[in-house]
C-alpha cells in the first residue's frame, strides 16, 4: 500500500537524518512530493510511503514520537470536467504527470493519484476547471 | 471548377460532399488532391482559444422614465462598459475589469471575473446585475438605474469582435530565471515549457492561407450560432514573411466578426482568467471553405507537419519588440507535447482547444449536410500581399508641453 503524508518538523528536528530511518528501521519505500524549510526553520515534508501496512504505521508511530507532527495528505484536487476545455494549458505545469492528453481524443485527463496537491494547474486554468477541497 | 451557387445547389439536393480539415488531410494522402478537389465540395474548419479583441453591444430598451447611458458610467456585474454611444446602447469588452479589482497589485493577479464572463454569464441565461450613473436632460431626465438584465429581455446582443481568428501564433517560451505570467500562460523559467495557440491542420485562416474565399460577408460558425465576417481583423497583415506551401511564418491574416448573441451557446463563448495578465473571452469560430479548385484543396490538406510556428521569448524579446525568433517548430511536434528549442526539450501546452476545434468543424459540417447551413459568396474580398497592407508599430512623436495644438 502505499500513502501521502504532511511531515511537520520542528526546528529542533530538521537536521536530524530522520527519513533515512524510514528505509533502514522499516524497509520503507519513499517518493518526496514537496519539501520546504521556513525562515524559523520549521520544515514541511509531503512524503509518499509505499510498503507493508503495519511497517506504515510503525513508521507513522516512530515519526510521532519523535516530535514530527504527521498528517495525512487531506487537500484534493479535483477537476471539474464540465469547465474544462481541454485546452492543455495545465499540463506542462504539472510536476507529477498527473494531467495527461489523451492523443486521440484530444481529451485531457485527471490522474488524481498522482497528484501532489501543489496547486499550480488552479492557476494555469483559464476556465477555473480545477478545485482545491480540503 | 465549381461556384458557390453550384455548392450551395448540391447542400439544397443533399448531394454535397462536406467533410472536416482534419478528413480532408487523410482524404489527400490516400487519395491524392486531384481526385479529392474534384470530390470534395466544402472543407469545414474549427478554433477554440482565448480572443481578447472581442465585446457585445447591447440595446436593452428605455426606462420609465427615460435614462441617457450615453456619457455617464455604466456597469454589468461590475464590469464598467463603454457608454459614449446612444442613450441605451453600449458595448463590454471581454478584458474589461471591475474598478475595484487588485489586477497585478499583488502580482500575480488572478482576475477571477470581468467582460469576458459577463458574456458567457449572458448567454448561459443568467441573469446580470446593470448599474447606470449618469447626469440628467430635459428628455433623459433619470439619472440612476439598478437593474437586472437578462440575454432573452434585451433588444439587441450583437457579439463584435474587432480581431478574432489569428491565422497563425508565436509559441512562447520564457529564458528568463523566473516564472513570467502571459496571455500565453503561466511561462515557467529557462525553457521550463512552450506555450502555443492555435488549431493548427483545424484552425480556418491556416486552411485558406490567400483569403481567397473569406471575405465581407462569409458566413460562419460563431459562439455556437450564425456568425459573419464583418471586415478584416486589426492588425491585419497579409504581407507576413511566409513559406514555400504558402502558409505564414507567423502572425498574418485576422478577422473581425459579428454575430446575433442570442443564437450562440455557453459551451462555445466562455470567459478566461489568464493570472498575472487579465480576462478574456473563449471564442468558438468555425469557417466553412468551399473547394472550388485544385489550388484551394491543396491549401486545405496542408497538415499539422507542414504549418509552422515560430518560437519568442516572451521574458525580453517579445515585451521589447526586439522581433528575435528563436527556433521555428510545427504544429505535429507541438502537439505530441515536446519539442526541442536551443538543444533542450521542452514540454508544451496550448491555450486553444483541439478537442472543442474538432468539434465545431463537426457540428459546422452537420449544419451543412442537414442543409441548415449555406455558403456565402464574399461581397468583396480582403486586401492580399500584392496589396503591400501590412501592420505597423506605434511611431511614438514626444508630446511637448505648451504644444501649439492644445493653445
Amino acid at each position: 500500500m502505499d500513502k501521502k503524508l504532511v511531515l511537520n518538523f520542528p526546528p529542533s528536528l530538521v537536521d536530524k537524518p530522520i527519513i533515512s530511518c524510514l528505509v533502514k528501521e522499516f524497509g520503507l519505500d519513499f517518493n518526496i512530493l514537496k519539501a520546504y524549510v521556513t525562515p524559523e526553520e520549521e520544515g514541511t515534508l509531503v512524503l509518499e510511503l509505499k510498503g507493508e501496512e503495519e511497517k506504515i504505521t510503525g513508521a507513522i508511530a516512530y515519526l510521532k514520537q519523535l516530535g514530527v507532527k504527521v498528517e495525512l495528505l487531506s487537500k484534493e484536487v479535483e477537476m471539474v470536467r464540465e469547465r474544462c476545455t481541454d485546452c492543455t494549458a495545465c499540463i506542462p505545469q504539472c510536476p507529477a504527470g498527473a494531467l495527461w492528453l489523451d492523443q486521440a481524443t484530444y481529451q485531457v485527463n485527471f490522474t488524481s493519484e498522482k497528484c501532489i496537491a501543489c496547486g499550480i494547474c488552479l492557476k494555469a486554468c483559464p476556465t477555473k476547471a480545477m478545485v482545491l477541497r480540503i | 471548377m465549381k461556384t458557390i451557387a453550384e455548392i450551395n445547389e448540391k447542400i439544397k439536393t443533399g448531394k454535397a460532399v462536406v467533410v472536416t480539415a482534419e478528413e480532408l488531410v487523410e482524404l489527400c494522402r490516400s487519395q491524392g488532391v486531384k481526385k479529392t478537389a474534384a470530390r470534395v465540395d466544402v472543407v469545414t474548419t474549427g478554433t477554440f482559444g482565448p480572443m481578447c479583441s472581442s465585446g457585445l453591444f447591447l440595446n436593452i430598451g428605455h426606462s420609465r422614465p427615460r435614462i441617457k447611458i450615453g456619457g455617464g458610467k455604466i456597469t454589468l456585474n461590475r464590469v464598467p462598459a463603454y457608454a459614449g454611444l446612444a442613450a441605451v446602447d453600449f458595448y463590454i469588452g471581454a478584458t474589461a475589469l471591475p474598478d475595484d479589482d487588485p489586477r497585478n497589485s499583488l502580482p500575480p493577479g488572478n482576475f477571477t471575473y470581468g467582460g469576458g464572463h459577463v458574456i458567457e454569464d449572458l448567454v448561459s441565461g443568467k441573469d446580470v446585475k446593470l448599474e447606470v450613473s449618469t447626469y440628467g436632460t430635459d428628455c433623459y431626465p433619470r439619472r440612476k438605474l439598478v437593474t437586472w438584465i437578462n440575454l432573452k429581455d434585451v433588444n439587441e446582443a450583437i457579439l463584435f469582435n474587432p480581431r478574432n481568428c489569428y491565422q497563425n501564433y508565436n509559441v512562447a517560451v520564457n529564458l528568463s530565471r523566473k516564472t513570467i505570467y502571459t496571455y500565453m500562460g503561466i511561462l515557467k523559467p529557462e525553457l521550463g515549457n512552450a506555450n502555443y495557440c492555435s488549431a493548427g491542420q483545424l484552425s480556418p485562416l491556416l486552411k485558406d492561407p490567400y483569403l481567397k474565399t473569406i471575405g465581407f460577408g462569409t458566413r460562419i460558425f460563431l459562439g455556437g450560432g450564425t456568425g459573419y465576417v464583418a471586415w478584416w481583423g486589426t492588425q491585419y497583415n497579409p504581407s507576413v514573411k511566409r513559406k514555400e506551401n504558402g502558409l505564414p511564418c507567423g502572425g498574418g491574416a485576422t478577422l473581425a466578426l459579428m454575430g446575433d448573441l442570442k443564437g450562440m451557446k455557453p459551451e462555445f463563448l466562455r470567459g478566461a482568467s489568464l493570472v498575472g495578465y487579465g480576462v478574456s473571452l473563449i471564442v468558438g469560430i468555425g469557417i466553412p471553405i468551399p473547394i472550388l479548385n485544385e489550388e484551394l484543396c491543396r491549401w486545405a490538406a496542408i497538415p499539422d507537419e507542414e504549418i509552422w510556428a515560430p518560437v519568442v521569448d516572451y521574458s525580453q524579446d517579445y515585451p521589447q519588440c526586439t522581433g528575435r525568433v528563436l527556433a521555428e517548430v510545427n504544429y505535429a511536434q507541438l502537439k505530441s507535447g515536446r519539442i526541442e528549442v536551443m538543444g533542450k526539450t521542452v514540454p508544451t501546452g496550448s491555450l486553444s482547444s483541439y478537442r472543442q476545434a474538432r468539434e465545431i468543424a463537426g457540428i459546422l459540417k452537420s449544419w451543412i449536410l442537414q442543409k441548415q447551413f449555406f455558403l456565402s459568396q464574399p461581397v468583396f474580398s480582403f486586401p492580399g500581399p500584392e496589396t503591400g497592407y501590412t501592420f505597423k508599430m506605434l511611431k511614438e512623436r514626444p508630446v511637448k508641453q505648451n504644444n501649439k495644438n492644445e493653445g
